[in-house]
């Protein structure tokens, strides 16, 4: 089992945390601005690259924080952890 | 006739064990397993094979072994075990399986549990590798992990008689293991097999730790062991396993590895048989065929692949009267149970050049593979290496290190300098400094380390020719899938079977390889094995689930009113991890009857359930009100404080994920409830807007679900009952309208009461701290009891719903399904600029007019109930499929308010169909119904205030 840097906790077995997506993907300030596709980009649309991935994640089993992380998709090595509204740190894939 | 030495291995001789095999009553001696004990008495047919029923044998000394499989019937019923690891106990009653075995009908009794264990270095397999790598690691003063699957540490110096610094091995691993059990924070399992290797240095290992007491093993002692270790450095030391050559007639029990034979000699005092050929192509089965014959074998031939034999072996053989065979091969055997004969032949295939040579016991030997399973499940990459004929370790990885036999390597000395500086390097990784280095053993065996001819198999009748002896998969198979057009490993692997049964391949996954390279003309090193997944060897699920079944397998949670419903009769459902009252039979009733009684007794006087299991969330801040107008697709924020409004949530999507309703508390203060499913989901929800989108957002959330007592009381007489209990308030109308709450003392304690309607009628929600509930809910039923209070479970609850159109969030709803679907556009706020969801109910798709909407339905026939999930179509006749299906039935009873059937539907263009007949298919028939609105009952709501 893999453990994940929780950035408020420290390394913690990864059943303790839970998934949230892509990172970084903000809610519209003005939704009804956007046309259908942009809401759809929004709503359905996610990255889904062979590499490096800033992703959520909440330590729902733990301190219940969200949390961000660059994750290699390839080999699940975590890269990076912040948090949440701090920016993607640089990371070497 | 026994074949036990007089002499040598590490049994018990003074005392003798009883158990019965195949019915066959035997006897053994403490330290022998299964297969030993079997073997001491002559017994080699174990079993017959899974497809082709042929006898099966014992080919392997350890749990390598594909043949052996047994059934344990006493103590305990136990299939799929093998005879070569199950260790002798008096009193064992086992059986040979034909491939599969047979669960236990009744419970197991035995306890099993799971420990976590950190250390530093982790060492797998207790060898001569693994001893040198974990007494490095100790010295260093690191944590240290030394697990073995075998019952005493030695690995395979376990296997022979050799000596290590003129004295017998067994001296030099036990001062070892004297030193290591003496070094503060080691931690030496023997009967432990490291089966698992995941991320971040965790790993799973089985320990068996009162299998082998049998009858005597304690009770309330755990009998297997899961610990999951975590470690900052593994070493691996897993040593190798003798690899077969496949011939025709290969599978015919009586034909073992020969390094297995060695050590049923040398560690169980056992001999093979009376007559053995050995067939090899290395040097090492030479020690095998001397031991066996110095220890009163007849070895009358050592054919050996090669060209030519090894010379100083051949002359020590020909000392002892074994000729020896060079350039020849086994090409296939007679018996029509245990072998009679072998037929020798040149290599180079002269026709109609053979010898047959009678025999009871044919030992093969392959050449070696390396244990590499767990470097492979630890993602390191495997190399081909073409003079083992061996996948060994490719790659360094960071914290798994590789050492001994499990490299490739063979030499005893050279094994032990890798263990120790594994040991060293793993324990500098780990941050420890290596201190005292041992000295390395000089070994006085006589075989030498040189590796032999690769050999996957000699050519001859390939639908004779065994790969993998368990899965009856030949070399007939493998070129079948070959010349299907199969190339890839895993592909041919899945087609043949081919290491897929209990051993995973553990002698055939590489012979398999071989020969589909040699099919195919390619070079193995281009070819990728396939991947070793977990677990390396068989674990019950027993194990696995540990002390997580029963009432432990998921916690049970129940409400503070929860022994008077088990005390009234009450039939429970499971919501989530709830406890639910489902409905309260009396003497002779069923579920239809028992609800039709509830609901017309909740219609007509007055009902009650238990609410508590209702999620609640305390929602405080001074942004609260802004956060739930984004939450809710109503407006939140103008709630008045002393009121409630029913609210609906929808996902960005604008599908609707929960409902339930928003008491105002305070100016910065609601109380939100959830369902009871969605109650966790709902508050993480909150949390992850508040934390991820929101942070500016002054709002807290705070699950309450289990602080309050939550208790709806329902029914035209529920203000009078209520009145009675609580005499401060004022129960008017007037006084206390739908919709607001007031907080009182109900039964004499703090009370909150809320006007709230879950059926239709009037009906209050009295809400007490968790710790009164079962008072407040006794004091009620007192007070009802001239009104004939009846309670009521889930099911009701459901029915009384259902006939007033409410949905169920999940039963009604599947995430496909926008509160404009089900009816509710009005809880759909125009003013509010944007709240989740909002957006999405301007998509086209979710203003197509063909969406299901929620509707009633009511069956033409009303004694007729429609099954929950039916299919709904628009014609009384089937069409040719594919029948176009205009949606499914959610919500289906019988009502004792209208008196007949009635169900809600989710049916495409549903509000438009109001009044058209469309037609359910049950079973056989196509059920007439009409379509109309999701309210049922009390349409004007004129029940509501009473």
């Amino acid at each position: 089992m893999q453990l994940i840097p929780c950035p408020w906790c420290g390394p913690r077995e990864e059943a303790e945390f839970h998934y949230g997506g892509q990172a970084h993907v903000a809610y519209p300030e003005d939704p009804s601005a956007l046309t259908d596709e942009e809401w759809a980009q929004y709503v359905f649309f996610r990255e889904n690259p062979s590499g490096p991935f800033a992703e959520r994640w909440s330590h729902s089993a733990g301190c219940r924080r969200w949390f961000n992380a660059v994750r290699d998709t390839r080999s699940h090595d975590l890269l990076a952890v912040y948090r949440a509204g701090e920016p993607m740190p640089e990371v070497l894939s | 006739m026994t074949f036990r030495t007089p002499t040598g291995g590490t049994i018990d001789r003074n005392t003798l064990l009883h158990f019965t095999f195949n019915g066959r009553k035997l006897t053994g001696h403490p330290g022998d397993t299964l297969a030993s004990a079997l073997l001491a008495n002559g017994v080699h047919e174990v079993g017959s094979s899974v497809k082709l029923g042929r006898p099966r044998g014992i080919v392997a000394a350890g749990s390598e072994d594909p043949t052996s499989l047994v059934q344990v019937e006493e103590p305990f019923p136990e299939p799929m075990l093998l005879a070569t690891t199950v260790e002798l106990f008096d009193g064992l009653v086992a059986r040979g399986l034909a491939g599969q075995g047979r669960l236990a009908p009744e419970p197991d009794p035995a306890r099993y549990d799971a420990k976590h264990e950190h250390c530093d270095v982790l060492v797998v397999g207790a060898g001569p590798a693994g001893l040198a790598a974990a007494l490095t690691a100790a010295r260093s003063g690191a944590r240290v992990v030394l697990v073995d699957e075998q019952n005493q540490a030695g690995g395979a110096l376990l296997g022979v008689d050799e000596y290590l610094d003129d004295r017998p091995s067994a001296a030099w691993v036990a001062d070892v293991l004297a030193e290591l059990r003496s070094t503060a924070g080691v931690l030496v399992l023997e009967r432990t097999t490291a089966f698992g290797m995941y991320q971040d240095g965790f790993v799973l290992a089985l320990q068996k730790r009162t299998d082998h007491l049998g009858f005597a093993a304690p009770a309330g002692v755990a009998r297997q062991r899961v610990w999951r270790i975590r470690t900052r450095q593994i070493v691996l030391a897993t040593g190798a396993h003798e690899r077969p050559v496949v011939f025709a007639g290969n599978d015919r029990p009586g034909i073992m590895l020969a390094s297995s034979a060695r050590t049923f000699l040398h560690r169980y005092g056992v001999l093979p048989g009376s007559r053995a050929v050995v067939f090899t192509t290395n040097d090492s089965a030479y020690c095998a065929a001397i031991d066996l014959a110095e220890s009163g074998v007849d070895v009358p031939m050592i054919v050996d692949a090669r060209p030519e034999a090894p010379a100083r072996l051949a002359t020590e053989c020909a000392a002892r009267g074994i000729e020896v065979r060079a350039g020849h091969v086994v090409i296939g055997t007679e018996g029509a149970g245990r072998v009679t004969d072998a037929h020798v032949a040149p290599l180079d295939g002269v026709a109609g050049h053979c010898d047959t040579v009678v025999c009871d016991t044919v030992l093969v030997s392959g050449g070696w593979n390396p244990v590499v399973n767990l470097f492979s499940q630890a993602r390191g990459k495997l190399r081909y290496d073409a003079e083992l004929g061996a996948f060994v370790p490719g790659e360094e990885l960071e914290t798994v290190r590789v050492a001994g036999s499990a490299t490739g390597e063979l030499d005893l000395t050279a094994c032990v300098r890798q263990g120790r500086n594994a040991g060293a390097s793993a324990a500098i990784s780990a941050g420890f400094t290596p201190r005292g280095q041992m000295p390395l053993p000089v070994s006085d065996s006589r075989c030498t380390s040189r590796s032999g001819l690769v050999l996957w198999r000699v050519p001859g009748d390939d639908d004779a020719s065994f790969v993998d002896l368990q899965r009856d998969a030949t070399v007939a198979d493998v070129l079948r899938a070959t010349g299907a057009g199969l190339r890839s490993l895993e592909h041919i692997k899945r087609y043949t079977t081919i290491g897929t049964a209990h051993d995973q391949g553990k002698t055939s996954g590489m012979i398999a390889a071989g020969i589909v390279a040699e099919a195919l003309g390619v070079e193995l090193a281009d070819q990728r094995p396939t991947t070793f997944r977990p677990p390396y060897t068989a674990v019950s699920f027993a194990a696995l689930a540990g002390r997580d079944r029963g009432e432990l397998h998921d916690p049970v949670r129940v409400t503070a009113i929860h022994p008077w419903h088990v005390a009234h009769g009450a039939l429970f459902e499971d919501v989530g991890q709830w406890k639910r009252p489902w409905y309260y039979p009396q003497a002779g009733e069923d579920l239809h009857t028992a609800v039709l009684r509830e609901c017309k007794a909740t219609r007509e006087s007055v009902g009650m359930m238990d609410g508590s299991t209702l999620g609640k969330i305390d929602v405080q801040g001074r942004d609260a009100g802004k956060f739930l107008d984004m939450l809710y697709t109503n407006m939140m924020s103008t709630l008045k404080v002393g009121r409630i409004r029913y609210g609906v949530m929808c996902g960005v999507d604008g599908m609707v994920i929960d409902d339930g309703t928003v008491i105002r508390v305070g100016e910065e203060r609601y109380l939100v409830t959830t369902t009871t499913g969605n109650a966790a989901k709902i508050l993480d929800w909150m949390e992850e807007w508040l934390q991820t989108e929101w942070p500016h957002l002054d709002v807290h959330c705070t699950s309450v679900t289990e602080h309050w007592a939550t208790i709806p009381l329902v029914g035209p007489k529920s203000r009078d009952v209520l009145a009675a209990v609580a005499p401060d308030l004022d129960v008017s109308n007037e006084a206390f309208e739908f919709m607001t709450w007031h907080d009182t003392h109900v039964a004499g304690v703090p009370a909150r009461v809320c006007r709230i309607s879950f059926s239709g009628e009037l009906a209050y929600e009295i809400n007490v701290t968790a710790w009164h509930g079962l008072a407040v809910w006794e004091a009620l039923m007192a007070a009802g009891e001239q009104y004939g209070i009846t309670p009521y479970g889930t099911e009701t609850m459901h029915v009384l719903r259902a006939e007033k159109g409410y949905p169920i969030i999940g039963q009604e709803t599947d995430a496909t399904v926008t509160p404009q679907d089900l009816g509710m556009s009005w809880a759909v706020s125009k003013k509010k600029p944007d709240f989740i969801g909002k957006r999405s109910f301007a998509r086209a798709e979710n203003n197509r007019t063909d969406r299901k909407q929620l509707v009633g339905l009511l069956p033409v026939d009303p004694s007729v109930l429609l099954p929950e999930g039916s299919q709904i179509v628009e014609t009384d006749r089937l069409p040719e499929p594919p029948v176009r299906m205009l949606g499914h039935v959610t919500s289906s009873y019988p009502s004792a308010a209208l008196g007949r059937t009635f169900a809600l539907a989710l049916v495409r263009s549903g509000h438009e169909r109001i009044g058209e007949t469309l037609y359910v298919p049950v079973e056989d028939s196509l059920v007439p119904v009409t379509v109309t609105e999701s309210v049922l009952y009390d349409k004007e709501g004129a029940r509501r205030d009473g």
